[in-house]
Formats: structure tokens, C-alpha cells, sequence
């Protein structure tokens, strides 16, 4: 069973929708014993990363998600949330990467808009996320802020400057593009993260 | 020997990104609107006379299958059934495609949105209601965040030469200049402008590039263009000229004149970033 983190940012229905067109079963809940018990754990997320951990810690949800010994994908504002710290609200994060988040630096040309809205290319991967995945595909990301290169970078995608498209340390994995949005390369991205052993 | 970097360690070999698959960056967006009513696909031809052509969700999911990048649906039923009926057709379209979609047609409230959210859908698109409270795109933006809020303008070329905001599905006029409305909403939180020229709805003959191109050259958010595509070149000169992000289209690609696939590998060889 993959339990899905239900929290106050999200759009989650759309990842529990993914999972279903691939043939998986998820529950989306708060519960810790539910969430420990699962198999896989998935942390979705659309909002404001100072409300979200706010909303965390405030259940005690931040402790159980860096506790969590099964393999966890963040998606969006969960890979930010596990990041170190955000500049979006000055916010302390979980800290189970050490990549910080950043808003993104003015573009030189007019035609780079924040937020980045729509098809963006990953390349550069390092990890099993991306297996049967081509250099440089498609895939569906919106937001303001991003994740800098550092040790835990395992995809990177170039708006204005390079960032981290996915990382990865451990049982923790997280993707700034949104899989359960993008074709037929989110899905595959998500077999993956489901078929981890 | 200290001459390894970590990039060279940590990544591919350094390359020109020029020089792969025509570069990397953020693709030009096609995408195909789909008017509702009754839970029915309807296309309004100048905003008035309206044909059926088909059901959403087969719609849906053919185009998502044949390269659309987003999906825009506009709810046009008057009913007191409406809200019902939307909501039973998002919860649908959400669980059988892969890729993000738009809905509107009389979005009013907080609470409209977050039902739509809820169930499935990644943006709102909000017009007239936005016009005559536009606190409203505050309080989405700051709820739900300007990442979802879409600006729906219909827009009008007067014959003083400039373009003015039209209300209610095209039949208000205003006297507001369609750049300084779009301005002030960019301003209280709206994440995206989809414009609609009205002169150029339903004509074929092409987008509006002149307003297209002064919105997206002045604003910070992505402006979607809308109205007048009538062959793959329209797409090419909206993108290079109008300057657009998106543009979007409804009868040519619900009656097959032109095939998603094949005008997205048009503007690939015209050297247009698209995502195939």
C-alpha cells in the first residue's frame, strides 16, 4: 500500500489519480501508524512551504516523515520542504537534504517568467527514478523557488540557472516537476519510484 | 592531480546545451480549449452560434495522447445544476489524463475554486467575476497560490486602435484598456493572462500578434493567446512575433483541421521549442 501525506498543501487527488492509471492502490492520511505501516510514502505538495511546515509541526508530522525507513518521494513543494531551509517565507525545513531553496534570480532575457509554468527538460540522472528514462524528456513543473545543485542532485533542469530537477540521499527521494502531470514519462517515473525494493 | 571538478565527478561530461535535441529550456505550450455545457463540448464561433463536438473526456484524453501540453475547459451551462455537473466532470477528466488542465466559465467565489481544486483541477481560469471584484484574485492567490489563478480577458481593437476589456462571454463592453486591467491583475496575484482577441475569434485568419506581444513583453507571468488560429503558421508567427508563452485553440483542433502532433513538429523545424 502507498500512503499518501495528507496535509494542508496539495493538490493530492491528482497523484492518487496517477497511482490509480497505473495500477496502484493509495490511501491519503494524516495517521502515523498508517503512514509507517505503508510500503512506500508519498509526499505531494502546492502552497506556501512557511504554512506547510508550520501545518507539520504542528501534528507532529515533521518528525515522522525524517523517522520514515521506507522509501519516500516528495514531489514539488515536498522536495522543497525537505530541503534545509526555504527563502519562501524564511522557513526551516526537515532538512533531509542539505540543498537550500531559493527564489529564482531575474532572467537576462524577458522571456524567462517566475513562476516557471509548464514543459522543462531533466537531464544529468543518477538514480533509479529515471530508469528507461531518455536524456533530456519532458516533464511538467510550476514554481517560484528550486532547489540548488548540490550532493543530492540526481536530475537537473535549466531555467535561468541550473537546479535541482530531482535528489535523492538514502530511502529519500524528491522531484520539483510534478510526474502526475507529465504524459507518459511522469507514469514512468512513478513505476519506478513504485517498483524500488 | 587537482584538476577534476565535482561537476565532472557528479555529472555527464560538460556539453554545449545547445546542442542536444535542440536545446533545453522551457517549451511553447499547445493547447486545446474545450467549451462545456451540460457536461457536452460546444465551440462558440464568434462567441455565438454553437455546434457539438463531442464528449469531453473521449476529447480529453485523444488530444493529451496526440501532444496537447494542457487542457483548457470552459464551463458555459447557466443552471442551477451547473456547479454539480462541473464538478462530477473534473473529478472525471482528472482521473483519466495525464496532463494539467484549466477550468472555468463563471468561477466567483473562493469556494468555487477550492471545490475545483479539490477534485482535480491544477488551474482556475476567472474573467468577469475578477473584473468587477478584483480582491478576488487576492484572496486566490494567497489561498491557493498565483501558480493556479488564470486571468481570462476577452479583448476588443476599437476604432480609436486600442484594446479594450469586454465582459460576460464577449457581450459587455468596458471602457478599461486591456493592458492596464491585465497589469493591476498581475499586480493582486493573477499567475497567467489567457487573452482572447475577439476580432480575431473564429476568423481563422490568425492571432492578435500587436496586443499579444505588448501583454507578454510587459508582463512578469506567461500570457496564453487565444483567437484566430487557422493554420500551423498562425502558431509560428503567435509564438516568434506575439511573443506568447501558450496559444490555444478550439474548433481547428476539434474538427481535425490541423493535427496536434504534426503542428508541434512544424514549429520544431521552424526552430521553436516545443515538447515532442
Amino acid at each position: 500500500m502507498v500512503a499518501i501525506i495528507k496535509y494542508n498543501a496539495g493538490n493530492v487527488q491528482s497523484v492518487q489519480y496517477a497511482l490509480q492509471r497505473i495500477g496502484v492502490e493509495s490511501i491519503v492520511t494524516d495517521d502515523e501508524a498508517a503512514i509507517q505501516a505503508a510500503d512506500k510514502v508519498i509526499f505531494p505538495g502546492v502552497g506556501h512551504a512557511n504554512s506547510a511546515m508550520q501545518y507539520l509541526r504542528e501534528r507532529q508530522l515533521d518528525h515522522l516523515i525524517i523517522s520514515l525507513k521506507q522509501p519516500v518521494l516528495g514531489i514539488c513543494l515536498g522536495l522543497q520542504l525537505m530541503c534545509k531551509h526555504s527563502e519562501e517565507g524564511n522557513t526551516d525545513c526537515l532538512g533531509i537534504f542539505d540543498e537550500q531553496v531559493k527564489f529564482f534570480p531575474t532572467s537576462q532575457t524577458a522571456d524567462q517568467k517566475i513562476p516557471q509554468i509548464g514543459w522543462n527538460n531533466i537531464y544529468a540522472y543518477h538514480s533509479r527514478l529515471f530508469t528507461g528514462i531518455s536524456d533530456n524528456e519532458f516533464v511538467y513543473t510550476v514554481h517560484s523557488y528550486y532547489a540548488a545543485l548540490g550532493v543530492s542532485t540526481v536530475a537537473t533542469t535549466d531555467y535561468i540557472i541550473p537546479y535541482s530537477a530531482a535528489l535523492q540521499k538514502g530511502n529519500f527521494y524528491a522531484v520539483q516537476f510534478h510526474p502526475e502531470k507529465s504524459g507518459k514519462v511522469g507514469e514512468l517515473i512513478l513505476k519506478n519510484f513504485i517498483n524500488i525494493s | 592531480m587537482s584538476g577534476i571538478t565535482i561537476k565532472e565527478i557528479n555529472s555527464e561530461p560538460l556539453q554545449n546545451p545547445i546542442s542536444v535535441r535542440g536545446g533545453r529550456g522551457l517549451a511553447k505550450r499547445i493547447i486545446p480549449c474545450l467549451d462545456i455545457k451540460d457536461g457536452r463540448t460546444v465551440k462558440g464561433i464568434n462567441f455565438e452560434s454553437i455546434r457539438d463536438a463531442g464528449d469531453p473526456v473521449e476529447l480529453a484524453i485523444l488530444y493529451s495522447e496526440n501532444g496537447a501540453d494542457e487542457l483548457v475547459f470552459l464551463d458555459i451551462t447557466a443552471t442551477i445544476e451547473k456547479r454539480k455537473t462541473l464538478v462530477e466532470l473534473v473529478k472525471r477528466i482528472a482521473a483519466n489524463i495525464n496532463i494539467p488542465f484549466t477550468v472555468g466559465g463563471g468561477i466567483s467565489s473562493v469556494e468555487d475554486v477550492a471545490i475545483l481544486l479539490q477534485n482535480g483541477a491544477d488551474k482556475v481560469s476567472v474573467n468577469t467575476a475578477a473584473f468587477k471584484n478584483p480582491s478576488l484574485l487576492q484572496q486566490l492567490s494567497s489561498e491557493f497560490g498565483s501558480q493556479c489563478v488564470v486571468l481570462a480577458i476577452d479583448t476588443k481593437k476599437e476604432a480609436d486602435g486600442e484594446w479594450y476589456v469586454y465582459l460576460n462571454g464577449g457581450r459587455t463592453k468596458t471602457d478599461i484598456k486591456t493592458t492596464q486591467w491585465a497589469t493591476e491583475a498581475v499586480s493582486l496575484g493573477a499567475g497567467e493572462i489567457l487573452l482572447t482577441s475577439m476580432n480575431n475569434d473564429g476568423t481563422k485568419n490568425g492571432f492578435a500578434l500587436d496586443i499579444t506581444s505588448v501583454l507578454s513583453g510587459s508582463l512578469p507571468v506567461p500570457v496564453i493567446a487565444s483567437g484566430g488560429a487557422g493554420s500551423m503558421e498562425h502558431f509560428k508567427e503567435v509564438f516568434e512575433t506575439g511573443k506568447a508563452d501558450a496559444a490555444l485553440a478550439a474548433s481547428i483542433f476539434h474538427y481535425k483541421e490541423i493535427e496536434i502532433l504534426a503542428l508541434k513538429k512544424y514549429l520544431s523545424l521552424h526552430n521553436i521549442r516545443v515538447r515532442l
